[in-house]
């Protein structure tokens, strides 16, 4: 569903992406981990056509994305940080989504309830707290069923309740044979969820592994301790 | 007219700014017509200060409105947008709501003051110097990331063609009294879109037989109904050179 080839990007001197090289396909759950300034944000970006790569190439369900921006319509996009107009509120936002999206699908409000927003409409984005503007993130991210859920460290600013919601969330949209991209520092979060694991370091692909291999390779049971397994022996090379 | 344009102008004229713009404007010019009894008179009163005013406001204004967008920049490119309609929609939102503003402010007493063809062309020379500043803001503001900088550049482009400009001009001017340099004067002036306007008006009204030599060459090219079209089309260039350079450099640009 998703193909990156070879892609490279640079900030400066500095190398934020080299060559990387990877393949995700519907109903995979995939991690993307490393430490930070790894390049996850920035590869993650780059897939939304937010970054544009120096060189390589993205392909969303077989179609380059460097020339097209239809593609957008199946990515629900959380950003890790959201940002959003000062002067306008919740509701506003989500109207103006809506209206220039115009789409005649269902729309999914299940999280747009759950977290029980349409009671703060009226309020400002500028007055709200970290973690409301991230539950506005997610809601917009889910709101139009979209086929690829791309999540920017979801869970971080949620009060416990929240992150809940949101896991249950994205089970649910996993079964539905939903590709979903989580970057997450909170390894223990991922064990329920996830299928994959992408692990990234100083803008390298380091490996790309499904659950089983990782922890087979490892001998540890839970996903948290076979990752630190790896970093650690990344880290003594 | 497409929604994002809907709601940037919406944004916009819930801005305070804009609507002190057009009071201000509007309280100039009818003070101006009103204090001069001689319609002429007053326009030439109104172009000075049209012309140090709306490419200020103009500039400035979109310049910070742009930076302050980043947020919004960002919301819509997630969704299923082409970046060059996000630009074009930012464009057209400010570029229409200056107008409006300036046709508030200073069009409804021109056309009721004088409405004559000198009236008709102060007011398109005003929209496409409003038009001029919002695509120089656009460049400047893509320019850079740093919004201090951003703003200091359109500041400086204002004062270079608003001042300086007309001061290196006298200054060549005087050195070069010698040389027969009026048909370069008219190539030079072209480099200034305030320049270029406020001679295309000055040359309407009854002042410009008071110019001399220069004032005659001037009046042979800006007269004529060739003078006045080429005139316009220096100043369509001034709009679509700068708006176009932006948006080369915001479809590469890393959000």
């Amino acid at each position: 569903m998703i193909e990156i080839n070879q892609l490279h990007k640079s900030f400066g001197k500095l190398k934020v992406l080299n060559d990387i090289n990877l393949t995700f396909s519907s109903g995979d759950c995939i991690a993307l981990i490393g430490p930070n300034g790894c390049g996850k944000t920035t590869l993650i970006k780059s897939i939304l056509g937010m970054v544009i790569p120096d060189k390589g190439n993205i392909k969303v369900n077989g179609k380059l994305i460097s020339k097209d921006y239809q593609y957008r319509e199946q990515i629900g996009y959380m950003p890790q940080i959201g940002r959003y107009p000062d002067n306008m509120t919740i509701g506003h936002i989500i109207e103006m989504i809506k209206d220039i999206r115009k789409t005649n699908q269902k729309l999914d409000e299940e999280l747009l309830n759950q977290f029980l927003l349409k009671s703060m409409f009226d309020k400002r984005m500028r007055t709200l707290s970290g973690g409301t503007t991230q539950k506005v993130s997610a809601t917009i991210a889910f709101l139009f069923n979209p086929n690829i859920l791309i999540l920017d460290e979801p869970t971080a600013g949620l009060d416990p309740l929240a992150s809940e919601i949101l896991k249950e969330k994205i089970i649910t949209e996993k079964q539905k044979g939903k590709l979903i991209l989580i970057t997450s520092h909170l390894l223990s979060e991922l064990d329920e969820l996830i299928s994959h694991v992408v692990f990234m370091n100083e803008g390298q692909v380091k490996f790309h592994k499904t659950i089983a291999d990782l922890k087979d390779a490892t001998g540890e049971q839970k996903i948290s301790k076979a990752i630190a397994n790896v970093l650690k022996s990344t880290i003594h090379e | 007219m497409n929604r994002i344009v809907k709601y940037i102008i919406l944004d916009i004229l819930k801005n305070k700014i804009v609507i002190i713009y057009t009071l201000l404007l509007s309280i100039l010019s009818w003070s101006v017509f009103s204090l001069e009894d001689n319609s002429s008179k007053g326009m030439l009163t109104l172009l000075n200060v049209i012309l140090l005013t709306v490419p200020l406001v103009s500039v400035i204004f979109s310049t910070i409105y742009l930076y302050n967008s980043s947020e919004f920049i960002e919301l819509l490119l997630s969704q299923p947008i082409k970046r060059s309609k996000i630009w074009n929609s930012l464009f057209m939102g400010l570029v229409i709501s200056l107008m409006l503003s300036f046709f508030i402010g200073v069009g409804i007493p021109i056309l009721i003051y004088s409405p004559n063809d000198v009236g008709i062309m102060m007011l398109l020379v005003g929209i496409f110097i409003s038009t001029i500043f919002v695509s120089i803001a656009f460049l400047s503001s893509i320019l850079t990331r740093d919004k201090a900088k951003g703003i200091g550049i359109s500041i400086i482009l204002w004062l270079f063609f608003g001042l300086l400009f007309d001061g290196i001009v006298l200054f060549l001017l005087f050195q070069l009294s010698d040389y027969p340099i009026e048909k370069l004067m008219i190539g030079i002036t072209a480099l200034n879109p305030i320049d270029l306007a406020r001679i295309l008006i000055l040359l309407h009204l009854d002042v410009s037989a008071m110019m001399g030599h220069t004032g005659a060459v001037f009046k042979e090219f800006f007269g004529t109904s060739l003078g006045i079209i080429i005139v316009f089309i220096i100043l369509l260039l001034w709009i679509v050179i700068p708006y176009y350079a932006s948006i080369l450099k915001f479809k590469s640009k890393d959000l």
